[in-house]
């Protein structure tokens, strides 16, 4: 293991803290580069996908993970901005000039759903950002002369300087690639930045941070407005990446699959929201997987038991049977939450800090390091 | 005129089930300071619950009613012990999600269960209307607001009479001190997670003439129970009711008087709205934070 000794506050707010991260960030930057010359379409598609999840995880990260402020309204920033680039679309106005204005209008609102949550706090918020979720999903469906209601509408292949960039061209893949990685530089420069210890400083203790000087109303609204500028350049490439947009796409569900990405993640890190977009979006293609091959590969292991081909067929169909219920997705979506809750709060990321500390401690490793203490807490009313 | 007094009584009806589902909130908030996303989900169980006793087992109503009410107690019991116990005490955001996770679960066994069709039971209030004058009422409608009296009288009396629901009371304020001055704090939060289950059941069953029971419909109610619950406060019962009655009336006059569309989200401008001028809503004590 490397021993890191820091002589300098310089030292402690590095974006690499050792030339090791550089060499194992830039292989898989070079991995993520030559991908779509190797993987095939279908696995390109859902990259562009895991790109957009783990812009809006990091954004929500920012909002959530650093500044504490739970929202379960990130659909309808996402909406928000997805939006604007159709409408702006159809008036022929450049990309970046509607990439530009989704962002900025969305953190406007966000900024804007920002001040009234100043007052709210814990379940508060929730609700009152799923209210504004559920408002904006209305308006959406309503608003017939700029959304096209229930109807949809219908975004255009990306021209970018004049060229044309397809939905599921390796150029489109490399630009979502690009906005997460500028989303990640920039989130992490913005965490060590006086803007980012605020952020830290108020999820850990309102009342501490606002004793320490810490303007609690600014941050706050600022991280909501961050928070959503970032989802809203997401929306814009998940419209491009969708090609038709309409209300019913930016549900609650989502916004709720937008916060287990972070939560399987972990949220006390940039990499889990990578590791929870990678999660989810490939949940789906993976449940399908075990529907197709499951009943085949479970009766195999029977007949190697000595059942024989009839008991095997029998598992088998029955198998099948189970693997296509009609609720089985939601049903495996309820229980890797609430396991992930139970068993390992701090995510994906936490469970690989964990490895990889049982290796670099390997004979001295203690099991009770990461052990949850039993904790009493006083009301929340009280505190 | 009778418009609106029609209109008025439909809305406390359903506001009231909307009451019942944000007591349930109230309920387990109060003892625990979780906030449980899965009671919408918990009342349509006891809704499939009792249609399972009442209508595919052909019990008599009551006897299907209190089948179903013990059921979905115990059940409660069972998801207190295996979700929320071992996260007690943790950041609220986590006991979310677990709860979250938990409606998911219940949400995808009752369709595989129970179907995706919409269910129907038959009461004794199902046919049968109330005449006053030229008023007309139904029974159903009608029997949901004296259900929900009555279970509001009781619920007061268990909380403010019995050594049990002082014991939840004290729990609730501090469960550190509560539970060094004896109170056995794990039993009091699994009883009062029995209880806000049972509180559910009678809003499925209630709500049951009213509207169908489908796997959806504990998202859809528990949506309007939310800010029912906020507007009230989180944490006062009669606060629950209230804010219930409160968005039933609201939803049921935006969709009589107001353009289509503004049936669904009048409910939250209101909420966002009282939220702006009273953060802790209507019955909700402002309290000073120490760090």
């Amino acid at each position: 293991m490397r021993f890191l000794f820091k002589t300098d506050y310089e030292d402690d707010i590095k974006l690499f803290p050792h030339s090791g991260y550089l060499v194992s960030y830039g292989i898989l930057l070079a991995l993520l580069l030559i991908a779509p010359y190797v993987l095939s379409s279908y696995l390109m598609s859902q990259l562009v996908f895991v790109c957009i999840y783990a812009t809006v995880g990091v954004a929500l990260l920012i909002l959530t993970g650093f500044t504490g402020q739970a929202s379960l309204g990130h659909a309808a920033f996402l909406a928000i901005g997805a939006y604007t680039a159709a409408y702006l679309q159809k008036y022929n106005v450049p990309f970046p000039v509607y990439f530009l204005a989704a962002g900025v209008l969305t953190g406007i609102i966000g900024a804007m759903v920002g001040f009234p949550a100043l007052r709210l706090t814990g379940i508060y918020l929730v609700i009152a950002t799923i209210s504004f979720a559920l408002i904006v999903e209305e308006i959406l469906a309503r608003w017939e002369s700029v959304t096209n209601g229930n109807e949809g509408m219908r975004v255009k292949t990306l021209s970018l300087l004049g060229v044309t960039v397809p939905r599921d061209s390796p150029t489109f893949y490399y630009l979502c690639l690009a906005v997460l990685v500028l989303t990640i530089v920039g989130t992490l420069n913005l965490l060590r930045s006086p803007t980012g210890r605020a952020f830290v400083a108020i999820r850990d203790s309102e009342t501490a941070a606002r004793s320490m000087g810490v303007n609690v109303a600014l941050y706050k609204v600022k991280s909501f407005a961050i928070s959503a500028a970032i989802t809203g350049f997401a929306g814009v490439l998940f419209a491009h990446k969708l090609s038709f947009i309409s209300p019913e796409m930016f549900t609650l569900q989502l916004s709720i699959e937008f916060i287990i990405v972070i939560l399987i993640g972990g949220t006390f890190s940039l990499h889990g929201a990578v590791l929870g977009a990678i999660f989810i979006v490939m949940i789906d293609p993976f449940l399908t997987y075990l529907k197709d091959d499951m009943p085949g590969m479970i009766a195999g292991v029977a007949s190697t038991f000595g059942a024989g081909p009839a008991a095997a067929g029998s598992i088998k169909s029955s198998v099948a049977a189970f693997a296509s219920l009609n609720g089985l997705k939601g049903a495996i979506y309820g229980i890797i939450i609430v396991l992930f809750v139970l068993l390992e709060p701090l995510g994906l990321y936490g469970r690989w800090l964990k490895i990889k500390l049982f290796f670099q401690l390997f004979p001295l490793y203690k099991r009770a390091t990461f052990k949850r203490q039993k904790i009493y807490v006083k009301s929340e009313r009280n505190r | 005129m009778l418009d609106f007094v029609q209109q008025l009584v439909s809305g406390v009806a359903l506001g009231c089930v909307y009451g019942l589902i944000a007591l349930g909130f109230v309920l387990v908030y109060k003892a625990t300071e979780v906030v449980n996303f899965a009671q919408g989900d918990l009342m349509m169980l006891g809704g499939f619950f009792a249609f399972t006793f009442i209508g595919m087992m052909g019990l008599n109503y009551w006897v299907g009613f209190a089948g179903a009410v013990t059921a979905m107690a115990l059940f409660g019991m069972l998801a207190e012990r295996v979700v929320v116990r071992p996260i007690l005490g943790y950041p609220q955001f986590s006991v979310i999600m677990a709860t979250i996770g938990l409606g998911y679960f219940l949400r995808s066994i009752a369709g595989m269960i129970w179907g995706t069709d919409d269910l129907k039971i038959e009461t004794p209030f199902s046919q049968g209307v109330l005449r006053i004058g030229s008023l007309v009422l139904a029974y159903d409608k009608l029997s949901v607001i004296a259900a929900t009296m009555i279970l509001c009288t009781l619920l007061w009396l268990f909380f403010n009479k019995t050594t049990l629901g002082t014991a939840m009371r004290a729990s609730s304020e501090n469960m550190l001190a509560a539970y060094y001055m004896g109170i056995p704090v794990k039993r009091v939060v699994s009883v009062v997670w029995a209880i806000s289950a049972a509180v559910a059941t009678c809003a499925g069953v209630l709500l049951a003439p009213i509207t169908f029971i489908h796997s959806n419909v504990g998202l859809v109610l528990g949506l309007k129970a939310f800010p029912a619950a906020v507007l009230g406060g989180f944490g006062s019962i009669p606060g629950a009711v209230v804010g219930g009655v409160l968005i039933g009336v609201i939803e049921s006059m935006a969709g009589f008087y107001l353009p289509e569309g503004w049936k669904d989200v009048a409910p939250y401008i209101v909420l966002l709205t009282v939220l702006l001028l009273k953060p802790e809503g209507l019955f909700g004590h402002h309290v000073r934070k120490k760090v």
